[in-house]
């Protein structure tokens, strides 16, 4: 039951938000939920931390075993290791700041709330399932409210935006699944065909099958964190969503494809071996490109989704790399990614509430007006440039060290651009910082100078990412201990 | 007893069949339609009872299938007709190229 | 070259309070950046006691170093005081923050600490009444924790780490008065060219990490040069077309250095960085970071060693930056800038003695180099303050709308005039003893260099008396708002650190900070007949074209014509580069990928859509709603199908 609370609490909270009349109750019970659920993720981290075996990051803890579908052998199975404890704890810090940044959604602000738990909900099961069935399921519970909190709250071309992201995720689902199945019905394991996770693992999949299979999980899972070609939701999803959704997107909903991925590679290392040097290519060219293609965006979202696309090439990179510190690597930068970008979206959001624009060229010198606000969009620049002691540089750097360790020419190379990036990224923050929060006073509109500055919801959304970025940044020891023992 | 052989019987609710499928075709009138259909339904039971007889002589499924198949017609019938009439209500037609507002 | 690895019971000595050296302006950092606004005006004063307790350390800890731990077998062991393993990678491979004293890093301590210090003092006055007074400090307080930490790593990536920290503070230093454009774009130019410059540092320590399997100084470059096995050493083909691994490492680490030392081509970011408050140039552009790129060399040298290519390389890089940037100074007028390119001229110096050192007749150029590096924070750090307390004075930083101004500032005027002779190596200030060293290095290892150094120290004699002249002579002007020269803490940090330009040339610096082989540096005295006179001569030359105001330098200015011209513009390298940035890297790539994106990738998925809902759109007729046209499909359907199966049964 101790992991399991991770999936009733949202549950009780979503019900309980329907029950709710008046935005007043709606978001203190949303708030309360959240709140809740991070003081018990920290609270399992430290009891996590006790009874895990000293250095072994891959033992599986608080495990939960039930049969749910007794004709395909589908189990309620659930259970952590040391990366599903970061993204879980990854994922109770966005949701609180999430809840809090949106705290003046007045139109159908229960369905909101309700839809932003339901999506948190799907991320919690997603990350502590061992059966790769319930693993999918959850997979969609977190893809429909994506659709609906952007086409009912979203701005822009909010209906398109909304049907190409479902259909491209629906897609990718549909990949997943084909590769779920093909593993369903080749690992060769005792007790029959099953979805279990960890007798999968140790059954070792014949390699015709993976070679066969793993395309199709591995893109499936890639489509959720911005594999090229298929990134193009990225953009125009995020641009189009509602600030907290943007941020659960980008900071949660990204990070179940790259552990879907990673997870997928662990568990058919040869075909993973195989195919390694593709997605090495696309994951390069996706970091590459990425940032050339953020150079040319004019509008703060637009800038900070492509940019998520350069760097969750990150991730997919230190996967494809395959050595051990490139894959600690990978975590590093999924977790680093999702606060980072979380609190980029919610700085976003704040200008966007005040001066109603989010066109760079619109905007200018609002370090003046909201010395706060400008400040967290600094901060999030920095983080997003790789400046040290804050998480990004520990996890680009750690993705760096372990794709030196392959030998191979073109590996070397690839490492070569995707270092890079690390120039490019820093001209497009520059440029976007410089324009905005420097320089002459714009963007203001008749209010002037008398903007208001950030709210104490709003700070204190922006203290709980910023603290969890300067502690990975400064402290990253324990997380690495955390994921890799 | 002069035997009727079997063929003859199945050549009787073919032709019934028929003759059902082109009054279903040709008419315009749904109730004529409704007739037609009738028609093949009947052929239908008439090949069930004739088999029965011919081929299992010692049982009854066919004729069950039969009394089966007429209490779904008379049912079918009855709500059928009842559509018509509010059909007829709403357009002042029974015409079926006139019931056309259910296409893409 | 085998160096002796740390020795622990030296180290016992040190720990606890070296690391309060750098943690305590981070300390100073955190307190005024949360407490700002709060503090006001005491801010300074706090973050400047801070310094002082942090200046007492580091001086305590030369001495120590120096004086009590004393040499071991003839030299000064380097000690690791403590490390915290911060970011392991794999076994061997990690990020460990510690300490690392060895005579250079010690030096540097001192330096570092007492420059910020005086700046410190002075920005009391020069910052007074400004708005983000306490962020002011908090940024340099930031920079000081940066700098000392990026001093004393001892591990590559952690010196990485400091060094990008150093480039931040940097920019929001440069970037403090954030409403200025002209601000902004210096600002996001000196990250951008030192991040570029930074992308061939990590890369070299990718390779260097990869083939010397660790991270720690020590340890490296025992691996390295001890072990001949090492494939980096070794083998050409294991690096890219005939060029072996360890010269691509090295050239990329010294890339980083280059970037953050400002040498050709990499200088354009130093001039513009002239945008931030004056006090910061004086710390971050003329004494500290922007040698770092020195110390860099200096602390990977028994690698250089191994590789002469990268060594000529860097002499020639050096030679080249001084000669240019001298002749570009000479046509600056903003005071700033001058002095900007003079930092450049003088890093230059710095440089090419050090790439001398490693494949020329003797190594004197090792300290020579180091030695400049120390007076040159003084007497540069000096000349930059001087020129904070003139452009307070006359709210200008034009030359030419300067002049006279030694009535109205005698300390400054003083002072200034010390730093000038210092850096025009006039006996006995204490550029010339470090110039002289380097001269003597390149007088031995190579004539060609030694020939362009020895123009360069005319030229510099000759720009920095006409920047003299022109601010304290030529036509004497009124001031709109005749203040005085400053208060006493505008003055006293000019007093010591003119003191210490005076003196700081007298110490014998080669016993301190030496290679281990290292003969003793002894310079001829007809040696330095030629520079000396030399440098009287470009002092003269300034004194008749600049000492009385006269229509000499602009007939001249007009008479070398495009020449002039091309120098003023400094050599296009700033139209160079904005060819590159706008032309070829937005117009080039960037556009066409944001193109690409939009219309052939997401065109390629808006296309499958549109696929998909065409092809709907083409068969949707065949729902017309008619009943007898379904009926007509069903039975169509019913005797295809009984078709199939009879003649599948049969």
């Amino acid at each position: 039951m101790l992991l399991s609370a991770l999936i009733i609490l949202p549950l009780l909270t979503a019900i309980a938000l329907l029950f709710c009349n008046g935005l007043r109750q709606v978001r203190v019970l949303a708030l309360s939920g959240a709140v809740v659920q991070l003081i018990y993720v920290l609270w399992l981290l430290v009891v996590y931390w006790q009874q895990r075996p000293a250095g072994d990051a891959a033992a599986i803890l608080f495990e939960e075993d039930h049969l749910w579908f007794t004709p395909l052998n589908i189990h309620y199975h659930i259970g952590v290791d040391g990366i599903a404890m970061a993204m879980i704890l990854l994922t109770a810090l966005v949701a609180v700041a999430g809840i809090l940044v949106s705290w003046s959604v007045e139109k159908l602000n229960r369905e909101f709330f309700f839809l932003l738990v339901l999506l948190s909900l799907g991320a919690y099961g997603f990350f502590i399932s061992l059966d790769l069935f319930t693993l999918f399921f959850f997979l969609e519970v977190a893809v429909i409210p994506k659709f609906l909190l952007i086409g009912i709250w979203g701005s822009g071309s909010k209906e398109y935006s909304a049907m190409k992201l479902a259909l491209l995720l629906m897609g990718g689902s549909a990949l997943v699944f084909v590769g779920l199945a093909g593993i369903y019905f080749n690992a060769p394991t005792a007790a029959g065909h099953t979805f279990d996770l960890l007798q999968i693992a140790r059954a070792a999949i014949p390699a015709e099958a993976q070679k066969l299979f793993f395309p199709f999980a591995f893109i499936g899972f890639g489509i959720f964190t911005a594999l090229f070609p298929f990134h193009t939701w990225v953009p125009d999803g995020h641009s189009s969503a509602p600030t907290a959704a943007s941020m659960f997107l980008a900071g949660i909903s990204m990070k179940l494809g790259g552990y879907g991925c990673l997870r997928m590679a662990l568990l058919m290392p040869e075909a993973a071996q195989a195919y390694s040097g593709i997605i090495i290519l696309l994951a390069t060219i996706a970091i590459i490109y990425g940032a050339f293609a953020t150079m040319m965006q004019t509008d703060l979202k637009y800038i900070n989704a492509y940019s998520s696309v350069s760097h969750c090439g990150f991730v997919l990179l230190g996967i494809g790399m395959l050595t051990k510190t490139a894959i600690m690597g990978a975590v590093l930068q999924m977790v680093s990614h999702g606060l980072m970008t979380a609190l980029f979206f919610a700085a976003i959001g704040m200008l966007y509430d005040r001066t109603h624009t989010r066109q760079v060229a619109q905007l200018g010198g609002l370090l003046k007006v909201m010395p706060f606000i400008a400040t967290v969009f600094v901060i999030a620049g920095l983080c997003s440039l790789g400046l040290p002691g804050l998480s990004g540089f520990v996890a680009e750097v750690t993705v760096f060290m372990g794709a030196w360790q392959n030998e191979d020419a073109l590996y070397r190379i690839a490492t070569v651009l995707a270092c890079a990036s690390i120039v490019l990224t820093a001209v497009y923050i520059l440029r976007a910082m410089g324009k905005v929060i420097m320089g002459p006073l714009a963007g203001t509109g008749s209010l002037g100078d008398s903007l208001p500055d950030a709210g104490w919801n709003e700070k204190l959304a922006a203290g709980i990412l910023i603290t969890g970025i300067l502690v990975m940044g400064i402290t990253p020891f324990w997380i690495i201990q955390l994921i890799s023992g | 007893m002069n035997e009727i052989p079997l063929t003859h019987i199945l050549f009787l609710s073919t032709a019934l069949f028929f003759i059902g499928m082109y009054g279903l075709f040709t008419r315009r009138n749904l109730i004529t339609m409704l007739m037609a259909i009738e028609l093949m339904l009947n052929s239908v039971n008439i090949n069930f009872v004739a088999f029965n007889k011919y081929l299992y002589p010692d049982k009854l499924n066919g004729v069950f299938f039969t009394l089966f198949i007429i209490a779904v017609a008379a049912a079918e019938a009855a709500v059928a007709i009842a559509i018509f009439i509010n059909l007829y209500r709403n357009h002042r037609s029974i015409d079926v190229e006139e019931t056309e507002q259910m296409r893409y | 070259m085998q160096r002796p690895f740390t020795i622990d019971d030296i180290a016992m000595n040190y720990s606890s309070y070296i690391a309060l050296i750098p943690l305590l302006p981070l300390a100073a950092f955190v307190m005024l950046g949360l407490l700002g606004k709060q503090l006001s005006r005491s801010a300074g004063i706090l973050a400047t006691l801070i310094m002082l307790v942090s200046t007492v350390l580091a001086c305590y800890t030369a001495y120590n170093y120096f004086f009590v731990t004393g040499k071991v077998n003839g030299v000064y062991p380097p000690v690791a005081a403590f490390h915290y393993n911060w970011l392991p990678f794999s076994p061997g491979l990690s990020i460990d923050m510690g300490v690392l004293l060895d005579p250079a890093s010690v030096m540097m301590l001192v330096v570092v600490n007492f420059v910020s210090l005086m700046v410190h003092v002075f920005s009391l006055a020069y910052m007074k009444g400004e708005n983000r007074f306490a962020t002011y400090y908090a940024f340099l307080a930031l920079f000081t924790f940066s700098m000392l930490g990026l001093v004393l790593s001892g591990n590559l990536l952690q010196m990485y780490i400091f060094w990008e920290l150093v480039g931040v503070s940097s920019f929001l230093l440069i970037g403090f008065y954030y409403d200025r454009p002209a601000a902004v774009a210096a600002a996001k130019k000196a990250f951008i060219v030192t991040r570029f410059a930074d992308l061939g540092f990590l890369i070299g320590i990718l390779i260097l990490a990869f083939y010397g399997g660790t991270l720690d100084f020590n340890t490296l470059i025992y691996q390295l040069t001890a072990t001949n096995s090492s494939p980096l050493t070794q083998s050409p083909q294991a690096g890219f077309p005939g060029i072996s691994l360890l010269t691509w490492a090295l050239m990329l680490v010294f890339m980083g250095g280059a970037g953050k030392s400002a040498m050709f081509p990499l200088h354009i970011w130093l001039p513009d960085a002239m945008e931030g408050p004056t006090p910061v140039s004086a710390l971050i552009h003329a004494a500290t970071m922007v040698v770092a790129g020195v110390y860099l060399v200096a602390r990977l040298y028994p690698i250089y060693l191994l590789d002469v290519a990268v060594l000529q390389i860097i002499t020639w890089v050096g030679a080249i930056s001084a000669f240019l940037a001298a002749i570009i100074a000479c046509t600056q007028t903003d005071i700033k800038r001058v002095l900007a390119y003079s930092t450049i001229s003088q890093i230059g110096y710095m440089l090419f003695a050090l790439g001398l050192a490693g494949y020329g007749h003797t190594t004197t150029g090792y300290s020579a180099s180091l030695f400049h590096l120390f007076t040159h924070a003084f007497f540069k750090s000096l000349l930059f303050l001087g020129a904070g307390a003139v452009i307070h004075f006359v709210h200008t930083n034009e030359m030419l709308e300067m002049g006279g101004l030694r009535k109205w500032m005698p300390v400054t005027h003083l002072t200034f005039l010390i730093a000038c002779m210092a850096i025009a190596g006039i006996p006995p200030f204490a550029g010339f003893f470090s110039k002289e060293e380097i001269l003597l290095a390149a007088w031995e290892n190579n004539r060609y260099v030694f020939l362009l150094a020895l123009i360069t120290s005319g030229i510099t004699a000759f720009y920095m008396f006409r920047l003299y002249f022109s601010i304290f002579w030529s036509r004497t002007r009124s001031y709109p708002h005749q203040h005085g020269e400053g208060s006493w803490t505008m003055k006293v940090p000019l007093v010591l650190l003119g003191t210490a330009a005076v003196l700081v040339g007298f110490i014998p610096f080669a016993d301190f900070v030496a290679l281990d082989n290292q003969k003793e540096i002894t310079i001829p005295l007809s040696f330095s007949i030629a520079p000396v006179t030399i440098a009287i001569a470009g002092i003269a030359l300034a004194y008749l074209l600049y000492y009385k105001y006269n229509p000499g330098p602009q007939k001249l200015a007009l008479a070398l014509g495009g020449l002039y011209k091309m120098v003023k513009r400094k050599f296009y390298f700033d139209e160079l580069y904005l060819f590159i940035t706008k032309r070829i890297i937005f117009d080039g790539i960037a556009k066409p990928a944001a193109w690409i994106d939009k219309h052939l990738v997401d065109g390629f998925m808006n296309g499958a859509g549109r696929a998909t809902a065409r092809f709907a759109e083409s068969i949707k007729a065949w729902q017309s709603g008619r009943v007898q046209s379904y009926a007509l499909y069903f039975f169509g359907g019913i005797i295809a199908l009984a078709a199939l199966i009879v003649y599948w049964w049969t």
